[in-house]
């Protein structure tokens, strides 16, 4: 998956010379994943910036270099560390096309590597998307699969809006799968469909994803017939293939690696409650991160897995 | 020589005669006009919120020659990045009272459609970029404007704007030092008007002036008279010289003083004196200005009246177009937070219309 980023980026950055790169060892060193390797060799230190260790630095010199005109890309290494730029994300980027009454714009992507699974402990593991969705300006943009992570990054690096890209680390070399050479966009606010099912429906998006499809072919075994939902964009995301896969199975069980509590979750279950209650057969479940702070030595624990996500497949399926 | 302060004018009116800057008469009139007309604008802003037409003021007063004569050193093509009191320089760069006016009305004229408080103002074909009420955030756009401008290898400039409070904050710390490590093109102008609200000066930093600072970043800092129009000019564009020329940045320091309160809201008598403030009054900008002019023999009693009388009639003329004007457009509430409307929003939409449209029914 990180090479169909790499990709993406390399591609873009042929075609279109505004596009530039900054963050902390993007360049010579190619990014601490290797997202950005050999685009320094390739198109040199203008357009691939190693910044100072500053956040808000690298965000904010951003806004400055779209407002000029060009594409950055920043890189914020791990989204543990985003939070000194947040001011400049909330106040400033998500803000700016709005308060200049559309005079100025800033179309930033932020890439950054999220969520848990890589022993990283609790400052290189969380998944704090919930922020940015709670945050009018902002698209947030999370891939599951390599295919789908080179599409959404060339369409981000195309959208007129500032986009947070986040990337699921823990799959970032575990999921494999088939990425077309030529140029393709995956369009921001469509969810796929990863898995037809009539009984059941996850919702899930990034690393969740996989974890979703193993519980669906553990639910098979017992005969029941879950559907699957790649979210994929959770601002502005995409009502009409939700509601009509909760009025197609009727039970939904909502998955996400992030805290529960006023996690992206609970916007999903609202919005389903608004629309569609009289199709539900059952509650709404919600498997997502206990309300903790991450842990380093009972990760696996905090972790949704397939088991839990079964457990509530079958307790919506016998409700 | 951080320590020094760069004077032109004396605050008794007398001259520096080497330090004299070359600016032609028209335009020495030009810019002492602008001064008046930011005076008078600024003591009406603050009239009208207290009349209650306006729901909000922060001003200038005091700190008209800072960021006037600072601005006078820029190029249209260079890019102004402004904290929220510097009201002259976005006359001097073309902004028009009726702009002003209709942002302060908040009005269906208003370029920026009523979403911000007054003066947190700024207009594209002025190159002077939309501020915001977080403190020194601006400070790393103008660096990135600069940067994207060197490495397109456009000759352009950028300058921002900041209090002495600002200096405290993470961003001005982040912006000097990219600044620094790139080389940018940036001026980075900070207006010591010795207040933020009612914290003074000695509260922010430790440091014997706020110049020096730029030592640690790797470039000059100089101190300048904030309240010595021509001292400021003189000093601003040796700064924006020395930056389109490759030479990189330069923090500028000018020492000026917040006449007025921080804002509509505030009440400085909770905090300052009388007797401080009738100290900067004998160091105000425009009488001493004045006196340079008048010294010159190229303004007169009569050019002062007649100028004061124009500059309040086009404002009155600003004002009364502005207040007249309706609310902007419902939708506008909606809009350019995406480039495209996206479906929650219209939904969001529909439904205020529907409100409105039952609301209006009963």
């Amino acid at each position: 998956m990180v090479q169909a980023v790499n990709h993406a980026l390399r591609e873009e950055m042929t075609r279109n010379d505004k596009v530039v790169i900054l963050g902390e060892d993007v360049g010579v060193n190619g990014g601490v994943f290797r997202a950005t390797e050999g685009l320094y060799q390739e198109f040199g230190p203008n357009r691939v910036i190693d910044t100072p260790l500053a956040e808000s630095g690298i965000i904010g010199v951003s806004i400055g270099m779209a407002l000029y005109g060009l594409r950055p890309v920043p890189e914020i290494q791990f989204m543990d560390f985003i939070y000194p730029g947040f001011d400049q994300i909330q106040s400033e980027l998500a803000k700016f096309r709005y308060r200049s009454g559309g005079q100025y714009t800033t179309p930033v992507v932020i890439r950054t590597p999220y969520g848990g699974g890589i022993r990283g402990s609790h400052y290189h593991s969380q998944s704090t998307e919930a922020f940015f969705a709670h945050t009018p300006g902002l698209k947030v943009v999370i891939p599951a699969t390599p295919y789908d992570a080179k599409g959404l990054l060339t369409a981000a690096m195309r959208d007129p809006d500032p986009v947070i890209f986040l990337e699921p680390k823990k799959i970032y070399r575990t999921v494999r799968g088939e990425v077309p050479n030529e140029e393709y966009t995956v369009p921001i606010g469509k969810a796929n469909i990863a898995r037809e099912g009539s009984d059941v429906v996850v919702f899930a998006y990034g690393t969740m994803l996989h974890v979703a499809l193993e519980a669906a072919e553990l639910a098979a075994t017992k005969s029941i017939n879950v559907e699957v939902v790649d979210i994929r964009t959770i601002v502005p995301f995409d009502i009409e293939t939700i509601t009509n896969s909760v009025k197609k199975t009727g039970r939904v069980v909502i998955l996400h690696e992030a805290c529960k509590t006023c996690g992206f979750g609970a916007e999903i279950a609202a919005q389903i409650a608004e629309r569609c209650i009289l199709n539900l057969k059952a509650p709404i479940l919600r498997v997502a991160g206990f309300d903790v702070p991450f842990s380093y030595a009972l990760e696996d624990e905090y972790m949704p897995n397939a088991t839990r996500v079964l457990a509530a497949i079958e307790k919506v399926y016998n409700f | 020589m951080t320590l020094e302060l760069l004077q032109v004018i004396k605050p008794s009116g007398e001259l520096v005669a080497e330090m004299e800057p070359e600016i032609p008469k028209d335009e020495l009139r030009r810019l002492y006009r602008v001064m008046i007309l930011t005076r008078n604008l600024d003591t009406r802003g603050l009239q009208l919120q207290r009349q209650g037409r306006i729901g909000f003021y922060i001003g200038c007063l005091g700190q008209e020659a800072a960021h006037i004569g600072s601005a006078y050193a820029l190029k249209p093509e260079d890019w102004v990045f402004p904290a929220y009191r510097e009201i002259g320089s976005m006359l001097l760069r073309g902004i028009t009272l009726n702009q002003l006016l209709d942002q302060y009305f908040a009005n269906a004229e208003d370029v920026q459609k009523g979403r911000q408080l007054t003066n947190l103002f700024g207009v594209k074909t002025a190159n002077y970029v939309s501020g915001s009420a977080p403190i020194a955030t601006q400070i790393p756009h103008a660096v990135g404007v600069a940067l994207a401008a060197k490495i397109r290898g456009d000759p352009i400039v950028t300058l921002t704007y900041f209090g002495d409070g600002a200096t405290s904050g993470n961003d001005f710390h982040t912006g000097m030092n990219f600044a620094g490590v790139y080389k940018t093109p940036t001026v980075f102008f900070c207006l010591n008007n010795h207040w933020a609200i009612s914290v003074p000066v000695e509260r922010q930093t430790a440091s014997e002036t706020i110049a020096i600072k730029a030592q640690a970043y790797g470039f000059e800092g100089v101190r300048v008279d904030g309240n010595d129009i021509l001292a400021v000019y003189r000093t601003t564009k040796d700064a924006v010289e020395k930056a389109r020329k490759g030479g990189g940045p330069t923090l500028i320091e000018a020492v000026t003083y917040r006449m007025g309160p921080h804002s509509s809201s505030d009440d400085p008598k909770r905090y300052r004196t009388e007797q401080e403030l009738e100290e900067w009054q004998k160091r105000e900008p425009l009488a001493r200005f004045r006196k340079y002019l008048e010294r010159k023999g190229i303004w007169s009693e009569a050019d002062e009246k007649k100028t004061q009388d124009e500059t309040n009639r086009e404002i009155d003329e600003a004002v009364h177009h502005a207040e007249k004007l309706p609310k902007p457009a419902l939708e506008t509430l909606f809009t350019d937070v995406y480039a495209k409307m996206p479906w929650h929003l219209e939904e969001q939409l529909r439904e205020l219309r529907e409100e409105k449209r039952q609301g209006d029914n009963n």
